[in-house]
Protein backbone atom coordinates (compact mmCIF):
# COMPACT_ATOMS: atom_id res chain seq x y z
CA UNK A 1 0.00 0.00 0.00
CA UNK A 2 1.45 3.61 -0.87
CA UNK A 3 1.44 6.33 1.70
CA UNK A 4 -0.58 7.93 -0.97
CA UNK A 5 -3.34 5.02 -0.36
CA UNK A 6 -2.94 4.80 3.25
CA UNK A 7 -3.85 8.12 3.66
CA UNK A 8 -6.94 8.21 1.44
CA UNK A 9 -7.89 5.35 3.56
CA UNK A 10 -7.17 7.79 6.64
CA UNK A 11 -9.75 10.12 5.28
CA UNK A 12 -12.35 7.45 4.78
CA UNK A 13 -12.32 6.21 8.17
CA UNK A 14 -12.74 9.83 9.38
CA UNK A 15 -15.33 10.55 7.32
CA UNK A 16 -16.75 7.19 8.83
CA UNK A 17 -16.20 8.88 11.91
CA UNK A 18 -17.89 11.87 11.00
CA UNK A 19 -21.19 10.07 9.53
CA UNK A 20 -21.57 7.98 12.94
CA UNK A 21 -21.53 10.90 15.06
CA UNK A 22 -23.82 13.24 12.89
CA UNK A 23 -26.38 10.08 12.09
CA UNK A 24 -26.63 9.12 15.83
CA UNK A 25 -26.75 13.10 17.06
CA UNK A 26 -29.89 13.52 14.36
CA UNK A 27 -31.22 10.37 15.26
CA UNK A 28 -30.43 11.31 19.15
CA UNK A 29 -30.28 7.29 19.47
CA UNK A 30 -27.85 4.49 18.04
CA UNK A 31 -24.92 3.33 18.84
CA UNK A 32 -21.73 4.99 18.37
CA UNK A 33 -19.07 3.31 20.26
CA UNK A 34 -19.04 -0.36 18.31
CA UNK A 35 -19.49 1.86 14.97
CA UNK A 36 -16.47 3.63 15.79
CA UNK A 37 -14.04 1.15 16.58
CA UNK A 38 -14.85 -0.21 13.62
CA UNK A 39 -14.50 2.70 11.53
CA UNK A 40 -11.04 1.75 10.06
CA UNK A 41 -12.33 -2.05 8.98
CA UNK A 42 -15.57 -0.28 7.69
CA UNK A 43 -13.19 2.13 5.37
CA UNK A 44 -10.62 -0.65 4.19
CA UNK A 45 -13.63 -3.32 3.46
CA UNK A 46 -15.63 -0.61 1.53
CA UNK A 47 -12.58 0.92 -0.60
CA UNK A 48 -10.06 -1.32 -0.58
CA UNK A 49 -11.09 -5.15 -0.49
CA UNK A 50 -15.03 -5.66 -1.93
CA UNK A 51 -15.55 -6.24 -5.30
CA UNK A 52 -18.48 -4.31 -5.41
CA UNK A 53 -20.06 -1.70 -7.55
CA UNK A 54 -21.88 1.33 -5.92
CA UNK A 55 -23.48 1.80 -9.26
CA UNK A 56 -24.64 -1.54 -9.47
CA UNK A 57 -25.58 -3.10 -5.99
CA UNK A 58 -27.06 -6.06 -7.11
CA UNK A 59 -24.05 -7.08 -9.25
CA UNK A 60 -24.65 -11.00 -8.67
CA UNK A 61 -20.70 -11.55 -8.57
CA UNK A 62 -20.34 -9.22 -5.80
CA UNK A 63 -18.36 -9.73 -2.77
CA UNK A 64 -20.95 -9.79 0.07
CA UNK A 65 -20.78 -7.96 3.72
CA UNK A 66 -22.64 -9.10 6.40
CA UNK A 67 -22.59 -6.84 9.25
CA UNK A 68 -23.32 -9.57 11.95
CA UNK A 69 -23.02 -6.92 14.68
CA UNK A 70 -26.03 -4.98 13.40
CA UNK A 71 -26.31 -2.02 15.96
CA UNK A 72 -22.97 -0.52 14.05
CA UNK A 73 -25.22 0.21 11.37
CA UNK A 74 -24.59 4.14 11.78
CA UNK A 75 -20.84 2.73 10.67
CA UNK A 76 -21.93 0.77 7.85
CA UNK A 77 -24.34 3.51 6.92
CA UNK A 78 -21.17 6.21 6.62
CA UNK A 79 -18.89 3.71 4.87
CA UNK A 80 -21.52 3.02 2.12
CA UNK A 81 -23.23 6.84 1.77
CA UNK A 82 -19.43 8.06 1.75
CA UNK A 83 -18.56 5.42 -1.07
CA UNK A 84 -21.48 6.57 -3.26
CA UNK A 85 -24.15 3.82 -2.56
CA UNK A 86 -26.74 6.70 -1.59
CA UNK A 87 -26.49 10.25 -0.43
CA UNK A 88 -24.00 11.69 2.58
CA UNK A 89 -26.83 13.57 3.66
CA UNK A 90 -29.46 10.75 3.72
CA UNK A 91 -27.31 9.55 7.12
CA UNK A 92 -29.28 11.98 9.00
CA UNK A 93 -32.37 10.35 8.75
CA UNK A 94 -31.36 7.72 10.59
CA UNK A 95 -33.55 6.02 13.18
CA UNK A 96 -35.88 8.65 11.65
CA UNK A 97 -39.65 7.31 10.50
CA UNK A 98 -40.25 6.82 6.86
CA UNK A 99 -36.45 6.28 6.59
CA UNK A 100 -34.39 3.60 4.60
CA UNK A 101 -31.63 3.79 7.40
CA UNK A 102 -33.48 1.73 9.68
CA UNK A 103 -31.61 1.49 13.35
CA UNK A 104 -30.37 -1.88 12.31
CA UNK A 105 -29.50 -2.82 8.80
CA UNK A 106 -32.65 -3.91 6.37
CA UNK A 107 -31.17 -5.36 3.15
CA UNK A 108 -34.50 -4.34 1.13
CA UNK A 109 -34.30 -0.49 1.62
CA UNK A 110 -30.21 0.14 1.82
CA UNK A 111 -28.34 0.06 -1.28
CA UNK A 112 -25.55 -1.91 -0.34
CA UNK A 113 -26.68 -4.12 2.61
CA UNK A 114 -25.97 -7.47 1.65
CA UNK A 115 -27.95 -8.94 4.65
CA UNK A 116 -30.64 -7.89 7.38
CA UNK A 117 -29.40 -8.17 10.46
CA UNK A 118 -29.68 -7.07 14.42
CA UNK A 119 -30.11 -9.90 16.20
CA UNK A 120 -27.06 -11.15 17.46
CA UNK A 121 -25.63 -13.92 16.06
CA UNK A 122 -27.67 -14.16 12.96
CA UNK A 123 -25.58 -12.61 10.68
CA UNK A 124 -22.46 -15.03 10.90
CA UNK A 125 -24.79 -17.91 10.19
CA UNK A 126 -26.20 -15.92 7.22
CA UNK A 127 -22.66 -14.95 6.09
CA UNK A 128 -21.70 -19.20 6.10
CA UNK A 129 -24.87 -19.56 4.27
CA UNK A 130 -23.96 -17.43 1.25
CA UNK A 131 -20.51 -18.89 1.49
CA UNK A 132 -22.17 -22.65 0.77
CA UNK A 133 -24.39 -21.04 -1.87
CA UNK A 134 -21.16 -19.40 -3.31
CA UNK A 135 -19.45 -23.10 -3.47
CA UNK A 136 -22.42 -24.51 -4.55
CA UNK A 137 -22.65 -21.46 -7.28
CA UNK A 138 -18.94 -21.81 -8.52
CA UNK A 139 -19.29 -18.43 -8.17
CA UNK A 140 -16.01 -16.72 -6.72
CA UNK A 141 -17.52 -14.34 -4.34
CA UNK A 142 -15.90 -14.16 -1.01
CA UNK A 143 -18.24 -13.60 1.89
CA UNK A 144 -17.16 -11.39 5.02
CA UNK A 145 -18.75 -10.90 8.24
CA UNK A 146 -17.79 -8.16 10.87
CA UNK A 147 -19.48 -9.82 14.36
CA UNK A 148 -18.93 -7.93 18.03
CA UNK A 149 -16.84 -9.60 20.69
CA UNK A 150 -19.87 -9.51 23.32
CA UNK A 151 -21.50 -10.94 20.51
CA UNK A 152 -19.77 -14.24 20.43
CA UNK A 153 -21.39 -15.41 23.39
CA UNK A 154 -24.09 -16.15 21.34
CA UNK A 155 -23.85 -19.90 20.96
CA UNK A 156 -25.57 -19.95 17.24
CA UNK A 157 -21.81 -18.49 16.31
CA UNK A 158 -19.90 -21.22 17.35
CA UNK A 159 -22.65 -23.86 15.12
CA UNK A 160 -21.83 -21.15 12.65
CA UNK A 161 -18.08 -21.71 13.17
CA UNK A 162 -18.69 -25.68 12.95
CA UNK A 163 -20.52 -25.53 9.99
CA UNK A 164 -17.63 -23.27 8.15
CA UNK A 165 -15.32 -25.23 9.38
CA UNK A 166 -16.69 -28.68 8.31
CA UNK A 167 -17.94 -27.40 4.70
CA UNK A 168 -14.62 -26.14 4.04
CA UNK A 169 -15.48 -22.75 3.70
CA UNK A 170 -12.71 -20.81 2.67
CA UNK A 171 -14.07 -18.17 0.84
CA UNK A 172 -15.60 -17.02 3.91
CA UNK A 173 -13.68 -14.07 5.87
CA UNK A 174 -14.82 -13.62 9.50
CA UNK A 175 -14.12 -10.78 11.08
CA UNK A 176 -14.06 -10.36 15.30
CA UNK A 177 -14.40 -6.47 16.42
CA UNK A 178 -12.45 -7.25 20.41
CA UNK A 179 -13.47 -4.00 21.85
CA UNK A 180 -13.50 -5.54 25.15
CA UNK A 181 -16.50 -3.49 26.05
CA UNK A 182 -20.38 -4.82 26.33
CA UNK A 183 -23.66 -3.18 27.43
CA UNK A 184 -22.75 -4.51 30.65
CA UNK A 185 -19.45 -3.84 31.22
CA UNK A 186 -16.19 -5.43 30.81
CA UNK A 187 -16.40 -8.20 28.68
CA UNK A 188 -13.19 -10.04 30.66
CA UNK A 189 -16.41 -9.69 33.26
CA UNK A 190 -19.62 -10.16 31.55
CA UNK A 191 -18.80 -13.18 29.99
CA UNK A 192 -15.12 -14.04 29.73
CA UNK A 193 -14.01 -14.88 25.80
CA UNK A 194 -10.76 -15.51 25.80
CA UNK A 195 -8.30 -16.77 24.36
CA UNK A 196 -10.53 -15.96 21.33
CA UNK A 197 -7.93 -16.84 18.91
CA UNK A 198 -7.40 -20.54 20.54
CA UNK A 199 -11.36 -21.19 20.21
CA UNK A 200 -11.49 -20.34 16.81
CA UNK A 201 -7.68 -22.41 15.50
CA UNK A 202 -9.69 -25.20 17.38
CA UNK A 203 -12.75 -24.94 15.85
CA UNK A 204 -11.13 -25.15 12.34
CA UNK A 205 -10.19 -21.74 11.22
CA UNK A 206 -7.28 -19.54 10.37
CA UNK A 207 -6.56 -16.77 12.88
CA UNK A 208 -4.65 -14.08 12.73
CA UNK A 209 -4.69 -11.32 15.14
CA UNK A 210 -4.19 -7.56 14.73
CA UNK A 211 -4.39 -3.76 15.50
CA UNK A 212 -7.60 -3.04 13.88
CA UNK A 213 -6.65 0.57 13.67
CA UNK A 214 -3.66 0.22 11.60
CA UNK A 215 -3.92 0.25 7.71
CA UNK A 216 -1.05 -1.89 7.22
CA UNK A 217 -2.08 -4.28 9.95
CA UNK A 218 -5.47 -4.62 8.11
CA UNK A 219 -3.59 -4.97 4.44
CA UNK A 220 -1.73 -7.97 5.68
CA UNK A 221 -3.89 -9.47 7.68
CA UNK A 222 -6.91 -9.28 4.54
CA UNK A 223 -3.61 -10.30 2.47
CA UNK A 224 -3.27 -13.87 5.18
CA UNK A 225 -7.21 -14.29 4.08
CA UNK A 226 -6.55 -14.18 0.15
CA UNK A 227 -3.13 -16.39 1.20
CA UNK A 228 -5.14 -19.46 2.67
CA UNK A 229 -8.12 -19.48 0.31
CA UNK A 230 -7.52 -22.84 -1.54
CA UNK A 231 -6.63 -24.44 1.54
CA UNK A 232 -10.41 -25.29 2.53
CA UNK A 233 -10.43 -23.42 6.09
CA UNK A 234 -11.88 -20.89 6.79
CA UNK A 235 -10.51 -17.16 8.40
CA UNK A 236 -10.55 -14.92 11.14
CA UNK A 237 -9.37 -11.80 11.44
CA UNK A 238 -8.83 -10.56 15.09
CA UNK A 239 -9.62 -7.27 14.84
CA UNK A 240 -8.39 -5.24 18.39
CA UNK A 241 -9.85 -1.92 18.65
CA UNK A 242 -11.12 0.68 21.04
CA UNK A 243 -14.44 1.26 21.63
CA UNK A 244 -15.69 5.31 20.86
CA UNK A 245 -12.25 5.26 18.94
CA UNK A 246 -11.49 8.90 17.83
CA UNK A 247 -13.66 10.76 19.91
CA UNK A 248 -11.83 11.75 23.37
CA UNK A 249 -15.06 11.23 25.98
CA UNK A 250 -15.88 8.06 23.95
CA UNK A 251 -12.86 6.14 23.84
CA UNK A 252 -13.37 3.19 26.27
CA UNK A 253 -16.27 4.29 28.01
CA UNK A 254 -18.98 1.36 27.76
CA UNK A 255 -21.76 3.90 28.51
CA UNK A 256 -21.10 5.09 25.04
CA UNK A 257 -22.17 1.79 23.50
CA UNK A 258 -25.55 2.56 22.93
CA UNK A 259 -26.37 6.22 23.57
CA UNK A 260 -26.20 9.36 21.03
CA UNK A 261 -24.29 12.93 22.09
CA UNK A 262 -26.33 15.73 23.00
CA UNK A 263 -25.87 19.19 21.05
CA UNK A 264 -22.67 19.89 23.24
CA UNK A 265 -21.08 16.63 23.05
CA UNK A 266 -22.16 16.56 19.15
CA UNK A 267 -20.05 20.19 18.55
CA UNK A 268 -17.20 18.12 20.98
CA UNK A 269 -16.42 15.43 18.75
CA UNK A 270 -17.08 17.42 15.50
CA UNK A 271 -15.02 19.66 16.36
CA UNK A 272 -12.50 16.89 17.36
CA UNK A 273 -12.90 14.86 13.91
CA UNK A 274 -12.79 17.71 11.87
CA UNK A 275 -9.51 19.06 12.58
CA UNK A 276 -8.67 15.41 12.40
CA UNK A 277 -9.76 15.26 8.89
CA UNK A 278 -8.06 19.14 8.46
CA UNK A 279 -4.93 17.64 9.67
CA UNK A 280 -4.78 14.46 7.13
CA UNK A 281 -5.75 17.19 4.27
CA UNK A 282 -2.75 19.35 5.26
CA UNK A 283 -0.37 16.51 5.77
CA UNK A 284 -1.04 15.93 1.49
CA UNK B 1 -62.76 -45.12 2.66
CA UNK B 2 -61.70 -48.28 4.65
CA UNK B 3 -58.97 -49.66 2.06
CA UNK B 4 -57.58 -46.06 1.58
CA UNK B 5 -53.43 -46.04 0.88
CA UNK B 6 -51.88 -44.69 3.96
CA UNK B 7 -48.40 -42.60 2.79
CA UNK B 8 -47.41 -40.06 5.62
CA UNK B 9 -46.79 -36.63 4.20
CA UNK B 10 -43.15 -36.40 5.18
CA UNK B 11 -42.68 -38.97 2.43
CA UNK B 12 -44.61 -36.27 0.45
CA UNK B 13 -42.38 -34.03 0.85
CA UNK B 14 -39.00 -36.49 0.54
CA UNK B 15 -40.16 -37.40 -3.16
CA UNK B 16 -41.42 -34.09 -4.19
CA UNK B 17 -38.07 -32.63 -3.43
CA UNK B 18 -36.35 -35.14 -5.58
CA UNK B 19 -38.62 -34.55 -8.28
CA UNK B 20 -38.07 -30.14 -7.50
CA UNK B 21 -34.53 -31.07 -7.74
CA UNK B 22 -34.65 -32.93 -11.17
CA UNK B 23 -36.20 -29.50 -12.75
CA UNK B 24 -34.89 -26.87 -10.41
CA UNK B 25 -30.37 -26.75 -10.18
CA UNK B 26 -31.57 -23.49 -7.52
CA UNK B 27 -33.29 -26.36 -5.63
CA UNK B 28 -30.86 -27.53 -2.33
CA UNK B 29 -32.32 -29.32 0.61
CA UNK B 30 -30.86 -28.68 4.30
CA UNK B 31 -30.96 -30.56 7.58
CA UNK B 32 -30.30 -30.64 11.07
CA UNK B 33 -29.64 -34.91 11.07
CA UNK B 34 -32.88 -35.93 11.03
CA UNK B 35 -33.23 -36.71 7.15
CA UNK B 36 -33.86 -40.23 8.14
CA UNK B 37 -37.04 -39.28 9.81
CA UNK B 38 -37.66 -35.71 7.52
CA UNK B 39 -37.55 -37.99 4.66
CA UNK B 40 -34.61 -35.71 3.09
CA UNK B 41 -32.63 -38.61 2.82
CA UNK B 42 -35.12 -39.58 -0.20
CA UNK B 43 -33.07 -36.34 -1.70
CA UNK B 44 -29.83 -36.77 -0.25
CA UNK B 45 -29.25 -40.11 -2.06
CA UNK B 46 -30.26 -38.48 -5.50
CA UNK B 47 -28.74 -35.36 -4.93
CA UNK B 48 -26.03 -35.56 -2.05
CA UNK B 49 -23.98 -32.63 -3.52
CA UNK B 50 -27.12 -30.28 -2.88
CA UNK B 51 -28.15 -31.75 0.47
CA UNK B 52 -26.40 -29.97 3.46
CA UNK B 53 -26.42 -31.64 6.82
CA UNK B 54 -26.10 -28.99 9.41
CA UNK B 55 -25.98 -31.29 12.18
CA UNK B 56 -27.57 -30.81 15.40
CA UNK B 57 -28.00 -26.61 14.88
CA UNK B 58 -31.42 -25.66 13.99
CA UNK B 59 -30.90 -21.83 14.42
CA UNK B 60 -27.61 -22.10 12.34
CA UNK B 61 -29.31 -23.80 9.74
CA UNK B 62 -32.12 -21.24 9.36
CA UNK B 63 -30.20 -18.40 8.99
CA UNK B 64 -27.79 -20.05 6.86
CA UNK B 65 -31.26 -20.73 4.21
CA UNK B 66 -31.48 -17.00 4.94
CA UNK B 67 -28.37 -16.09 3.29
CA UNK B 68 -28.56 -18.90 0.62
CA UNK B 69 -31.92 -17.72 -0.39
CA UNK B 70 -29.76 -14.33 -0.85
CA UNK B 71 -27.60 -15.67 -2.74
CA UNK B 72 -30.63 -16.33 -5.20
CA UNK B 73 -30.89 -20.33 -4.19
CA UNK B 74 -34.52 -21.82 -2.86
CA UNK B 75 -33.40 -23.71 0.29
CA UNK B 76 -35.52 -26.09 1.81
CA UNK B 77 -35.09 -26.96 5.61
CA UNK B 78 -36.03 -29.28 7.27
CA UNK B 79 -36.52 -30.54 10.75
CA UNK B 80 -39.11 -31.95 12.76
CA UNK B 81 -41.52 -28.93 13.67
CA UNK B 82 -40.56 -28.39 17.19
CA UNK B 83 -37.26 -27.35 16.29
CA UNK B 84 -38.14 -25.85 12.62
CA UNK B 85 -40.42 -23.62 14.09
CA UNK B 86 -39.59 -23.81 17.91
CA UNK B 87 -36.61 -23.69 18.67
CA UNK B 88 -35.17 -21.43 15.51
CA UNK B 89 -38.79 -19.42 15.92
CA UNK B 90 -36.42 -16.14 16.29
CA UNK B 91 -34.11 -16.72 13.23
CA UNK B 92 -37.11 -17.40 11.12
CA UNK B 93 -38.37 -13.95 12.10
CA UNK B 94 -35.58 -11.85 11.58
CA UNK B 95 -33.72 -13.61 9.18
CA UNK B 96 -36.72 -15.09 6.91
CA UNK B 97 -38.93 -13.70 7.60
CA UNK B 98 -38.35 -9.85 8.12
CA UNK B 99 -36.08 -9.70 4.89
CA UNK B 100 -38.92 -11.98 3.06
CA UNK B 101 -36.19 -14.44 1.95
CA UNK B 102 -37.54 -17.06 -0.57
CA UNK B 103 -36.92 -19.62 2.18
CA UNK B 104 -38.97 -22.90 2.25
CA UNK B 105 -39.28 -24.47 5.97
CA UNK B 106 -40.76 -28.26 5.71
CA UNK B 107 -41.23 -29.49 9.04
CA UNK B 108 -41.86 -32.67 10.03
CA UNK B 109 -43.24 -34.81 13.05
CA UNK B 110 -45.92 -31.84 13.93
CA UNK B 111 -48.36 -32.79 16.24
CA UNK B 112 -49.79 -35.14 19.05
CA UNK B 113 -49.18 -37.86 16.14
CA UNK B 114 -45.76 -37.63 16.86
CA UNK B 115 -46.83 -40.17 19.52
CA UNK B 116 -44.37 -42.51 21.41
CA UNK B 117 -41.81 -39.41 21.45
CA UNK B 118 -44.15 -37.70 23.77
CA UNK B 119 -44.43 -34.02 25.15
CA UNK B 120 -40.44 -32.91 24.29
CA UNK B 121 -41.35 -33.62 20.58
CA UNK B 122 -45.12 -33.09 19.75
CA UNK B 123 -45.19 -29.93 18.53
CA UNK B 124 -48.83 -27.55 18.95
CA UNK B 125 -47.39 -24.56 18.74
CA UNK B 126 -46.13 -24.01 15.61
CA UNK B 127 -49.05 -22.47 13.62
CA UNK B 128 -49.71 -19.63 15.68
CA UNK B 129 -45.84 -19.26 15.78
CA UNK B 130 -45.13 -18.99 12.18
CA UNK B 131 -48.81 -17.13 11.48
CA UNK B 132 -47.75 -13.86 13.31
CA UNK B 133 -44.85 -13.40 11.36
CA UNK B 134 -45.72 -11.12 8.73
CA UNK B 135 -45.47 -12.78 4.78
CA UNK B 136 -45.65 -15.98 5.81
CA UNK B 137 -47.27 -18.32 3.93
CA UNK B 138 -48.33 -21.22 6.03
CA UNK B 139 -49.58 -25.05 5.10
CA UNK B 140 -50.70 -28.14 6.63
CA UNK B 141 -51.18 -30.37 3.48
CA UNK B 142 -54.02 -33.62 4.36
CA UNK B 143 -52.60 -36.34 2.70
CA UNK B 144 -50.11 -37.58 0.13
CA UNK B 145 -51.30 -36.03 -3.01
CA UNK B 146 -51.78 -32.44 -1.64
CA UNK B 147 -48.67 -32.65 0.51
CA UNK B 148 -46.86 -32.94 -3.04
CA UNK B 149 -48.63 -30.33 -4.66
CA UNK B 150 -48.18 -28.07 -1.92
CA UNK B 151 -44.26 -28.67 -2.09
CA UNK B 152 -44.43 -27.29 -5.25
CA UNK B 153 -46.19 -24.67 -4.76
CA UNK B 154 -43.94 -23.78 -2.10
CA UNK B 155 -41.27 -23.88 -4.67
CA UNK B 156 -43.20 -21.43 -7.24
CA UNK B 157 -44.37 -19.25 -4.49
CA UNK B 158 -42.44 -15.94 -4.02
CA UNK B 159 -40.69 -15.70 -0.23
CA UNK B 160 -41.45 -17.78 2.68
CA UNK B 161 -43.33 -20.93 3.41
CA UNK B 162 -43.93 -22.74 6.21
CA UNK B 163 -44.60 -26.17 4.89
CA UNK B 164 -46.14 -29.04 8.21
CA UNK B 165 -45.97 -32.70 7.99
CA UNK B 166 -46.55 -35.86 10.24
CA UNK B 167 -44.79 -38.35 11.01
CA UNK B 168 -47.54 -40.91 11.03
CA UNK B 169 -49.17 -42.66 7.59
CA UNK B 170 -52.40 -41.51 6.87
CA UNK B 171 -55.28 -41.93 4.31
CA UNK B 172 -55.10 -41.01 0.42
CA UNK B 173 -58.08 -39.30 -0.33
CA UNK B 174 -57.88 -37.33 -2.84
CA UNK B 175 -57.71 -38.47 -6.46
CA UNK B 176 -54.18 -37.48 -8.43
CA UNK B 177 -55.60 -37.16 -11.54
CA UNK B 178 -57.30 -33.99 -12.34
CA UNK B 179 -55.68 -32.44 -8.54
CA UNK B 180 -55.23 -28.75 -8.58
CA UNK B 181 -53.57 -27.13 -5.68
CA UNK B 182 -53.13 -23.19 -4.88
CA UNK B 183 -51.32 -21.87 -1.70
CA UNK B 184 -54.31 -19.31 -0.23
CA UNK B 185 -57.52 -21.56 -1.80
CA UNK B 186 -59.63 -23.61 0.11
CA UNK B 187 -60.82 -27.03 -0.95
CA UNK B 188 -65.09 -27.89 -0.67
CA UNK B 189 -64.97 -31.89 -0.21
CA UNK B 190 -68.61 -32.60 0.51
CA UNK B 191 -71.72 -30.21 0.11
CA UNK B 192 -73.61 -29.29 3.66
CA UNK B 193 -75.62 -26.52 4.74
CA UNK B 194 -75.97 -27.52 8.57
CA UNK B 195 -73.05 -27.30 9.98
CA UNK B 196 -69.19 -26.08 8.24
CA UNK B 197 -66.23 -28.33 9.07
CA UNK B 198 -63.08 -26.47 8.41
CA UNK B 199 -59.95 -28.92 9.13
CA UNK B 200 -56.46 -29.03 8.31
CA UNK B 201 -53.69 -31.74 7.87
CA UNK B 202 -54.87 -35.28 9.19
CA UNK B 203 -58.27 -33.62 10.90
CA UNK B 204 -59.72 -33.34 6.65
CA UNK B 205 -59.94 -37.40 6.39
CA UNK B 206 -61.40 -37.56 10.00
CA UNK B 207 -63.81 -34.39 9.08
CA UNK B 208 -64.94 -36.24 6.08
CA UNK B 209 -65.45 -39.62 8.07
CA UNK B 210 -67.53 -37.15 10.62
CA UNK B 211 -69.53 -36.01 7.70
CA UNK B 212 -69.93 -39.39 6.48
CA UNK B 213 -71.88 -40.41 10.20
CA UNK B 214 -73.78 -37.66 10.35
CA UNK B 215 -75.58 -38.26 7.05
CA UNK B 216 -76.66 -41.07 8.33
CA UNK B 217 -78.09 -39.00 10.75
CA UNK B 218 -79.91 -36.29 8.49
CA UNK B 219 -77.24 -33.73 9.26
CA UNK B 220 -75.30 -32.71 6.16
CA UNK B 221 -71.76 -31.17 7.20
CA UNK B 222 -69.94 -29.14 4.66
CA UNK B 223 -66.47 -30.17 5.31
CA UNK B 224 -63.72 -27.87 3.87
CA UNK B 225 -60.17 -28.70 3.57
CA UNK B 226 -58.18 -25.47 4.52
CA UNK B 227 -54.26 -26.76 3.91
CA UNK B 228 -53.12 -23.40 3.31
CA UNK B 229 -53.76 -21.40 6.69
CA UNK B 230 -52.03 -18.40 6.15
CA UNK B 231 -53.20 -16.44 3.84
CA UNK B 232 -56.43 -17.61 4.97
CA UNK B 233 -59.34 -18.10 2.10
CA UNK B 234 -61.57 -15.67 3.43
CA UNK B 235 -63.81 -15.51 1.15
CA UNK B 236 -64.52 -19.72 0.78
CA UNK B 237 -65.16 -19.17 5.32
CA UNK B 238 -67.10 -16.77 5.26
CA UNK B 239 -69.50 -17.46 2.75
CA UNK B 240 -69.18 -21.34 4.39
CA UNK B 241 -70.06 -19.71 8.09
CA UNK B 242 -73.11 -17.38 6.07
CA UNK B 243 -74.50 -20.33 4.54
CA UNK B 244 -74.56 -22.96 7.52
CA UNK B 245 -74.91 -20.35 10.04
CA UNK B 246 -72.10 -22.88 12.36
CA UNK B 247 -68.66 -23.56 11.98
CA UNK B 248 -66.39 -25.97 13.68
CA UNK B 249 -62.68 -26.16 12.98
CA UNK B 250 -59.86 -29.28 13.37
CA UNK B 251 -56.80 -29.06 14.08
CA UNK B 252 -54.11 -31.08 15.15
CA UNK B 253 -52.66 -28.25 17.16
CA UNK B 254 -53.21 -26.46 20.24
CA UNK B 255 -56.71 -24.07 20.16
CA UNK B 256 -54.80 -21.54 20.81
CA UNK B 257 -53.32 -19.44 17.86
CA UNK B 258 -54.00 -22.15 15.20
CA UNK B 259 -56.98 -22.68 12.41
CA UNK B 260 -59.55 -22.44 14.81
CA UNK B 261 -58.38 -18.71 16.47
CA UNK B 262 -57.57 -17.68 12.58
CA UNK B 263 -61.23 -18.14 11.67
CA UNK B 264 -62.72 -16.69 14.93
CA UNK B 265 -60.92 -13.48 14.23
CA UNK B 266 -62.00 -13.50 11.01
CA UNK B 267 -65.65 -14.21 11.34
CA UNK B 268 -65.69 -12.20 14.99
CA UNK B 269 -64.90 -8.84 13.03
CA UNK B 270 -67.08 -9.97 9.48
CA UNK B 271 -69.52 -12.40 9.81
CA UNK B 272 -70.12 -13.44 13.70
CA UNK B 273 -71.25 -17.28 13.71
CA UNK B 274 -71.27 -19.59 16.78
CA UNK B 275 -68.20 -21.85 16.65
CA UNK B 276 -66.67 -24.88 18.45
CA UNK B 277 -63.14 -25.14 17.95
CA UNK B 278 -61.72 -28.79 18.10
CA UNK B 279 -57.79 -28.99 18.92
CA UNK B 280 -55.12 -29.97 22.02
CA UNK B 281 -57.26 -27.95 24.79
CA UNK B 282 -54.18 -26.09 26.11
CA UNK B 283 -52.60 -29.12 27.74
CA UNK B 284 -49.29 -31.00 27.12
CA UNK B 285 -48.92 -34.29 24.54
CA UNK B 286 -47.83 -37.76 26.46
CA UNK B 287 -46.42 -40.76 24.56
CA UNK B 288 -48.07 -43.50 23.11
CA UNK B 289 -49.18 -44.91 20.04
CA UNK B 290 -50.37 -42.52 17.02
CA UNK B 291 -53.93 -43.63 16.66
CA UNK B 292 -54.59 -44.00 19.88
CA UNK B 293 -53.27 -40.69 21.45
CA UNK B 294 -55.50 -39.33 18.61
CA UNK B 295 -58.70 -40.81 19.90
CA UNK B 296 -57.58 -39.48 23.51
CA UNK B 297 -57.45 -36.13 22.20
CA UNK B 298 -60.26 -35.98 20.19
CA UNK B 299 -58.51 -35.92 16.93
CA UNK B 300 -60.69 -38.50 15.54
CA UNK B 301 -63.39 -38.87 13.30
CA UNK B 302 -66.29 -39.96 15.72
CA UNK B 303 -65.54 -36.89 18.50
CA UNK B 304 -65.52 -34.21 15.56
CA UNK B 305 -69.02 -36.09 14.85
CA UNK B 306 -69.93 -35.94 18.35
CA UNK B 307 -69.73 -32.13 18.52
CA UNK B 308 -70.80 -31.62 15.56
CA UNK B 309 -74.20 -33.67 16.13
CA UNK B 310 -74.42 -31.43 19.71
CA UNK B 311 -73.77 -28.80 18.20
CA UNK B 312 -76.35 -28.82 15.33
CA UNK B 313 -79.14 -30.02 17.83
CA UNK B 314 -78.10 -28.00 20.61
Amino acid sequence: MTNEEKHQLAVAACQVRIGIIMSTHAAKAGHPGGSLSAAEVFAYLYNRELRIDPKNPQWEDRDRFVLSKGHAAPGLYAALAYRGFFPVEDLLTLRHIGSYLQGHPCMNTVPGVDMSTGSLGQGVSCAAGMAKAAKYLGNGANIYALLGDGEIAEGEVWEAFLFAAHYRLDNLCVLIDLNGLQIDGATKDVMNLEPVDAKLEAFGFNVVSVDGHDFDALESAFAFFHGCQGQGKPTAILLYTVKGKGVSYMENQVSWHGKAPNDAEYEIAMDELTAALAELEAAQ
Amino acid sequence: MSDVKKIATRESYGNTLVELGRAHSDVVVLDADLAAATKTCIFQKVFPERHFNFGIAEENMIAAAAGMAAMGLVPFASSFAMFAAGRAYEQVRNSVGSPHLNVKIGASHGGISVGEDGASHQCCEDFALMRTIPGMAVLCPADDVEAKAAVRAAYEWDGPVYLRFGRLAVPVFHEEAGFTFQIGKGEVLTQGNDVAILATGLLVYEALLAAQALKNEGISARVINLCTIKPLDEELVVAAARECGKVITCEEHSVIGGLGEAVAALLSETQPTPMRRIGVQDVFGYSGPAAELLKQFGLCGSHIAEVARAFVRG
